[in-house]
């Protein structure tokens, strides 16, 4: 069973690798986000530095939202989404594999870059780090709960509203933890509670969203 | 419950009890609205102000209060596929955000004269309500933009169970992160501590609004079964021409 999951995740792996236009094009709105908060709220370095790691946050939210509506759509078009689900594996797998090969091209990817890029928002380099920690436990979170959406609206042709509608106060947690954890005071021993609460919400999206993936799955394949 | 999931029997019930609701409905209201309004006392502190909260702490109850309803009828509909519990959960929907809508505007209302500002963030329970109002708009959108009502029904249980479970962590969240930033100009609201001579009131409209949801769920309940009754006429009538 594991090599089978395995499988589906290097196929989904390689299929993101060969295809493109995820990654690159998140990564490409990340920065535009970059160049357009500063000349929306002015070039006050304090007050940037100030805003810098919620609205980075944003950034990696909406960006990975971006890439959710297409996560299960294309393999729903074309029929391999069928084939899995007459598999001997249980669909909740099949989504977890798809959902952590997202993690790997997109999520993760996404929350290594965007830290580094906060320098153009003249945030503390100390926080860095914590920023990079909070956003790499952050991002599977992200990814899961982008997962649900793409799942419910697999079989929509225009499902992209619908699921920033459905997505996005599912990101609240996320956000204010995340938020939280890399804005707190830049010694360590200050961000750990919200770490482990942002743990604690990443550990509980595991287990809800693989179930709630393939019960919407199963509502498109019947 | 099973009794009452065949769609006939549950007309038929739903018929004959809703005058009675309704009767029940308007006395409530006559007598709470009578007794918020006019005999109960102003507040010491808050003046003439504290009126609003008879209609503002009810609507907030009720948009609570049907969250977990739907949130309930779509578990039933989840374990035993019964589409009289989608229907309930459906049309729940709708009757709640509008309860949620209306605790935001009076909230809000409260909000200018007590706070000196029409929108708090500061204060958790309306920014909390204000998400779950979203939650209310992301499961009828489900819906909506679902046209074949079975898989429409599928997907809009799955949304509102995660939904309900994920409602209680932002809860948490809210509030936590209402700790961190608790901003200076918001007044707690009066505290746990109300008079005995306001509660009656209060109870009263609390009871008046939701026998008011009881009928407008039974009303809209009863026509989303027609609706549905139509819809199957005309594909056997399009299937037999």
């Amino acid at each position: 069973m594991f090599q089978q999951a395995l499988a589906l995740t290097t196929r989904d792996v390689a299929l993101a690798r060969r295809q493109g236009g995820g990654l690159g094009a998140a990564f490409g709105f990340i920065l535009s986000v970059m160049v357009l908060i500063p000349l929306a709220i002015g070039p006050d370095q304090i007050l940037l530095s100030k805003l810098a790691p919620g609205l980075m946050w944003l950034a990696l939210l909406l960006s990975v939202l971006l890439t959710a509506d297409r996560m299960f759509q294309q393999d729903f078009e074309d029929g391999s989404l069928d084939v899995m689900a007459m598999a001997k594996l249980p669909l909740e797998i099949v989504t977890l594999a798809k959902v952590l090969a997202h993690w790997f091209t997109v999520s993760l990817p996404l929350a290594i870059i965007t830290p580094p890029l906060g320098l153009l928002m003249s945030i503390d380099v100390g926080q860095l780090p914590i920023l990079l920690v909070s956003m790499v436990i952050g991002s599977l979170a992200l990814s899961l709960l982008a997962a649900v959406g793409g799942a419910v609206t697999a079989g929509l042709r225009r499902g992209g509203l619908l699921v920033s509608l459905l997505v996005l106060p599912l990101y609240i947690p996320v956000l204010i933890f995340g938020v939280a954890a890399s804005s707190a005071n830049l010694s360590p021993s200050s961000s750990t509670p919200a770490l482990t609460v942002l743990c604690a919400i990443t550990l509980m999206s595991l287990v809800i969203s693989p179930w709630a993936c393939a019960a919407a799955l199963k509502a498109y394949l019947r | 419950m099973q009794q009452f999931a065949n769609p006939a029997r549950f007309l038929k019930i739903a018929n004959v009890t809703l005058p009675y609701i309704w009767a029940i409905t308007a006395i409530l209201f006559a007598i709470g609205l009578y007794g918020a309004l006019v005999i109960t006392p102003p507040d010491y502190q808050q003046g003439e102000t504290v009126r609003i909260m008879y209609v503002h702490v009810p609507a907030a109850w009720l948009g609570l209060f049907v969250y977990c309803l739907m949130g309930f009828f779509s578990a039933v509909a989840f374990v035993y596929r019964h589409p009289l519990a989608d229907a309930a959960a459906k049309t729940a929907a709708p009757l709640g955000a509008v309860f949620c809508f209306l605790a935001l505007v009076t909230g809000s209302f409260w909000g200018k004269p007590m706070w000196g500002t029409w929108w708090a963030w500061g204060d958790a329970r309306l920014t909390s309500m204000f998400i779950l109002l979203l939650f209310y708009l992301g499961y009828m959108a489900v819906w909506s933009s679902i046209d074949e009502p079975t898989r429409a029904a599928a997907i809009a249980r799955i949304v509102a169970l995660v939904g309900v479970l994920n409602v209680f962590v932002v809860k948490f969240s809210v509030n936590w992160w209402n700790s961190l930033h608790q901003g200076p100009s918001v007044i707690k609201m009066g505290g746990p501590a109300i008079d005995k001579s306001m509660l009656w009131a209060l109870l009263t409209m609390a009871v008046a609004y939701t026998m008011l949801f009881l009928a407008l769920h039974l009303v809209s309940m009863r026509s989303e079964i027609a609706a549905r009754k139509l819809r199957q006429a005309r594909l056997v009538e399009i299937g037999n021409r």
